[in-house]
């Protein structure tokens, strides 16, 4: 048993109730409970043992994802060219001669995006940290539901299942982009991956709906109900703020999604029409008729907004919490910084018709979305505004963590920036479906999301694994990453002005874009490199995570409840009482205490007075 | 070969473990956490940062000179000069505030790195310049909301019937397109009426589609008037681009949806101001629509008003025999 990560279990009773109910968390119960293996390590209802199956799960998704982006990338560098690798990894079949087939190409494209954009992002943001900090950091046992928390993690393992087996296939996996438009994703006779590839696709993303729902439901009602006592909600770290909006957002917009991709189950299998209408293809004219594409459009884009923020939320609320901490200065403006969360997550609902702007709508439609969505830049901007004012007069102590998290700023504002000529209808129209759209929202999900989740991977590791990463490995990691991520997606926003179209297998086409190729070529460089870097990162997690040296209880003198607990994994997190909190999370460097940080479970002294209470 | 680069790999791996062991054992040794972040360390990567914003300002400005000559062409549409001038106008917005919010971020992060004995400012909040930073960016983006919005309209505004009326019709992986002819009036069509070579499934029975005039090779539009193109699509969603001209718009099957402008540069004057002798205009499909989405492209030739009659008259007619004596 000593290859374990929880070793010195047997230093206290290892006990609890499963279905922990309203609690309120004072009371200990040490009766004796009996865990397998599989009720342990494998079904798992603790939800440090889930953060950690969804981190890995992410992490390889993640290594999966990438190595398909540095297939294609090969391809719109060089195109045409044979590479020994594309063969190796694609096989006779899709990578003929060392050369991407086409059809294959917009499978990579599109399964890349699904993946990184649900799997990783959403599955390794949302469902390690939340599972990880929620019961910590409100100072509770565990969630609401371990049972349904531990459903969360296996609906998720199904779903990232399910998306790989889809690429084995014979026809190959979905292909109509990560997107899936109908008529395209409902038609066989339109592409090939839109047969069993499409209908694997759609099992997928239900399992993975499945597992959100699950997730965000027992988020909710564990931060409302399981607070431990004087845990106020502003005396909430930021990080349970964003997991809590997050949450909200994704109970709210996942159904719908789920909405949308049982009707095109229906167009697909049972002859609906509820996105069809006046097709003529393989020959003839489709009997289904009446429906609207841009009905999934909609339905599609009530989800797929949120989504970002769904995914962004967690990484920002992270960062809160580095910064503050390796600063050694309270947040700068925590009540903003929540105002501005439920700024965000509401806004986030009214602005999906941005991604639509060139579908025809009636323009005064458009013209409330371009009002909306620009209205969402001010509270981002307050955010970011906020975290570079965290660093004025502090005392930094660069963890790689902390690299990570500061970088994560730096790429929210230059992603965010992009986001304003796109949210712009009138400058929609030359750059819609362009690479400056994939410039875009690569910088704001792919990099700063991803450095967010880095971040925390860092930052936390301590308390996932009850080890440090290596310090150095983490900043030549950080800083060739951070490089790269500029290197990758600056270049491509001026292919995207200059007309260059997504979701091409090639350009070569169009002799207008013979000139840009060499940008390609940069981006393509850049990228090797990045996916390069990120090897450092696998080595240094793995490795850590068995050999590691131990983290003491407190290494970064933090306040927050989650450093309180031993450094053993303990059921119940607590052995003994739940903690008392009497103050906000951001005492640092408080004018006139000895030591620079004051945990929340330290009472307030006579006169004191809590610093999140005044504003 | 093979064995060899896998064998180099893996033992270079090896290598990385055992060195990050040797430091970790020799830190051990000498009784320090090799994993404590000291002041040392902060002066690096504060340094770094430093080194990193000026890379930044150097490297993305370097991009914005020498790419500059890589985008498109000046615009060839009426609305795309208005177009042009906004983008402009959002960019530099943009730079400004990329430039300096990166350039704060990154002179805090060097500025105040950890140094020992150091102790940090409590500064919880201060609700004057959150008004402040609330504020600004809310009347800049008013702004552009304004000039947005005002533009979009005036853009997507439907054009008149009196406008020359030109439809484009988009399948896997083709452009068609069919010109209203004298009646300024587009045929009837029909999905169902699809056959043989009615590839747009026009219906025949419809007096106004005898003189429409259907071409797959080039599109024709006259310089200097307005033109306002209806999109069909027969199978999936495409997308009709029109770079040059600053146009798009979705092409979705159960749907008309229309874009109009008004052509200002020819062909040959295009060919003087970009250099290029084969230089044409093109449209390109911009919405993933299966295998050949890269390659679905036609030709648009923009000529004087003269040489546009010229071609028309040159082409056969959809129903040549039922032309109406005295068109509308």
């Amino acid at each position: 048993m000593a290859s374990d990560m929880h070793a010195h279990s047997d230093l206290h009773a290892d006990s609890l109730e499963h279905d922990a109910h309203v609690h309120h968390g004072h009371d200990d119960h040490d009766h004796e409970h009996h865990e397998t293996f599989i009720s342990k390590y494998v079904f798992s209802m603790d939800h440090k043992t889930i953060s950690r199956q969804f981190l890995v799960t992410a992490v390889l998704m993640a290594v999966t994802a990438m190595i398909m982006s540095v297939i294609f990338r090969l391809q719109l560098a060089w195109p045409g060219e044979k590479f020994a690798f594309i063969n190796a990894i694609m096989g006779d079949k899709w990578g003929p001669d060392g050369v991407l087939d086409p059809n294959a190409y917009m499978a990579l494209v599109t399964i890349h995006g699904t993946i990184m954009v649900f799997m990783v992002l959403t599955g390794g943001l949302s469902g390690t940290f939340s599972n990880l900090l929620i019961p910590y950091q409100i100072g509770a046992r565990d969630m609401a539901s371990g049972f349904l928390n531990m459903l969360s993690y296996w609906f998720f393992f199904l779903s990232s299942l399910t998306m790989i087996i889809s690429l084995f296939i014979e026809d190959g996996a979905a292909s109509g982009g990560w997107t899936v438009y109908p008529p395209l994703s409902a038609l066989e006779k339109a592409m090939p991956g839109s047969g069993l590839g499409m209908t694997l696709w759609l099992v997928s993303m239900s399992f993975f709906i499945i597992s959100s729902l699950l997730g965000g439901l027992n988020y909710i009602i564990t931060i409302i109900n399981m607070r431990t006592k004087g845990m106020k909600m502003t005396r909430l770290p930021l990080t349970i703020w964003a997991f809590f909006v997050t949450a909200i957002l994704g109970v709210l917009s996942f159904p719908v999604l789920f909405s949308c991709a049982l009707l095109l189950i229906f167009d697909r299998s049972f002859g609906t029409s509820f996105y069809l209408s006046d097709i003529y293809i393989g020959g003839e004219a489709l009997s289904q008729s009446g429906g609207s594409p841009i009905l999934f459009e909609h339905l599609f884009w009530f989800l797929g907004h949120p989504e970002v923020y769904i995914i962004i939320l967690p990484a920002l609320g992270l960062t809160s919490e580095i910064i503050s901490v390796n600063s050694r200065k309270p947040i700068f403006g925590y009540r903003a910084m929540v105002t501005s969360i439920l700024a965000i997550g509401f806004l986030s609902f009214i602005v999906w018709g941005h991604h639509m702007y060139m579908t025809g709508m009636n323009p005064f439609l458009g013209s409330v979305f371009v009002f909306t969505t620009l209205l969402i830049a001010i509270p981002s901007a307050v955010k970011a505004f906020n975290y570079i004012t965290t660093l004025w007069k502090g005392n930094i102590q660069f963890t790689p963590a902390m690299l990570f998290a500061v970088a994560l700023v730096s790429t929210f504002i230059t992603g965010g920036v992009t986001g304003i000529i796109l949210a712009d209808s009138a400058l929609d129209i030359n750059v819609h479906d362009t690479y400056f759209v994939v410039a875009h929202f690569h910088i704001v999900m792919g990099v700063s999301a991803i450095l967010g989740m880095l971040a925390g991977v860092y930052h936390w590791f301590p308390k996932l694994f009850l080890r440090h990463m290596n310090k150095n490995l983490g900043y030549l990691h950080f800083w060739l990453t951070l490089i790269s991520a500029y290197g990758v997606f600056m270049p491509m926003h001026f292919i995207g002005l200059a007309g260059v179209p997504r979701r091409y297998y090639t350009n070569v086409e169009f002799p207008m874009f013979d000139h840009l190729q060499n940008i390609n070529v940069l981006i393509t460089c850049f990228a090797i490199l990045g996916a390069c870097a990120q090897v450092i990162f696998l080595f240094n997690f793995f490795y850590s995570m068995f050999r590691g040296p131990k983290s003491s209880q407190n290494p970064y003198g933090s306040n927050t409840l989650e450093w309180t607990t031993p450094m053993a994994h303990t059921h119940g997190n607590w052995p003994g009482a739940l903690p008392e909190v009497h103050r906000w999370p951001y005492d640092y460097s408080k004018p006139g205490e000895e030591k620079d940080f004051i945990p929340q479970t330290v009472p307030l002294r006579e006169g004191e007075e809590d610093g999140g209470s005044h504003h | 070969m093979k064995f060899i680069i896998y064998a180099i790999l893996i033992l270079a791996a090896a290598a990385l473990w055992q060195l990050v062991r040797v430091v970790e054992l020799a830190a051990k040794l000498k009784g320090v956490d090799p994993n404590k972040v000291t002041e040392r360390d902060n002066r690096m990567n504060g340094r770094f940062f430093l080194i990193f914003l000026i890379a930044l300002w150097v490297t993305s400005l370097w991009q914005l000179y020498a790419f500059s000559d890589d985008l498109l062409p000046e615009a060839a549409s009426e609305h795309g000069v208005k177009i042009d001038w906004l983008m402009n106008f959002n960019m530099i917005i943009v730079w400004i505030v990329f430039l300096l919010t990166n350039t704060a971020l990154f002179y805090m992060a060097w500025k105040y790195y950890g140094r020992d004995g150091q102790r940090a400012t409590y500064y919880p909040h201060n609700n004057k310049l959150e008004m402040l930073w609330t504020g600004v960016p809310a009347i800049v983006l008013f702004i552009i909301i304004f000039l947005g919005i005002r533009l979009w309209n005036s853009t997507l505004a439907p054009a008149d019937s009196s406008v020359r009326l030109i439809e484009i019709y988009a399948k896997q992986f083709s452009w068609t397109a069919r010109y209203s002819g004298e009646d300024n009036r587009l045929g009837k069509s029909n999905y169902k009426m699809i056959f043989d070579v009615n590839t747009l499934g026009v219906d025949s029975s419809d007096q106004a589609a005898a003189d429409d005039v259907i071409v797959s090779d080039t599109l024709f539009i006259p310089v200097g008037e307005e033109v306002n193109f209806r999109f069909r699509s027969q199978d999936v969603i495409h997308s009709a681009y029109f770079p040059h001209f600053r146009a798009q718009m979705n092409v979705v099957p159960g749907m008309e949806t229309f874009f109009h402008f008004k052509p200002t540069k020819t062909t040959a004057q295009m060919r003087e101001i970009t250099g290029n002798p084969a230089f044409d205009y093109i449209l390109l499909c911009n919405k993933i629509c299966g295998a050949s989405h890269y390659n679905m492209q036609m030709k648009i030739y923009v000529g004087e008003k003269k040489d546009y009659d010229a071609f028309m008259a040159r082409r056969v007619k959809f129903l040549p025999g039922k032309i109406a004596q005295n068109p509308k």
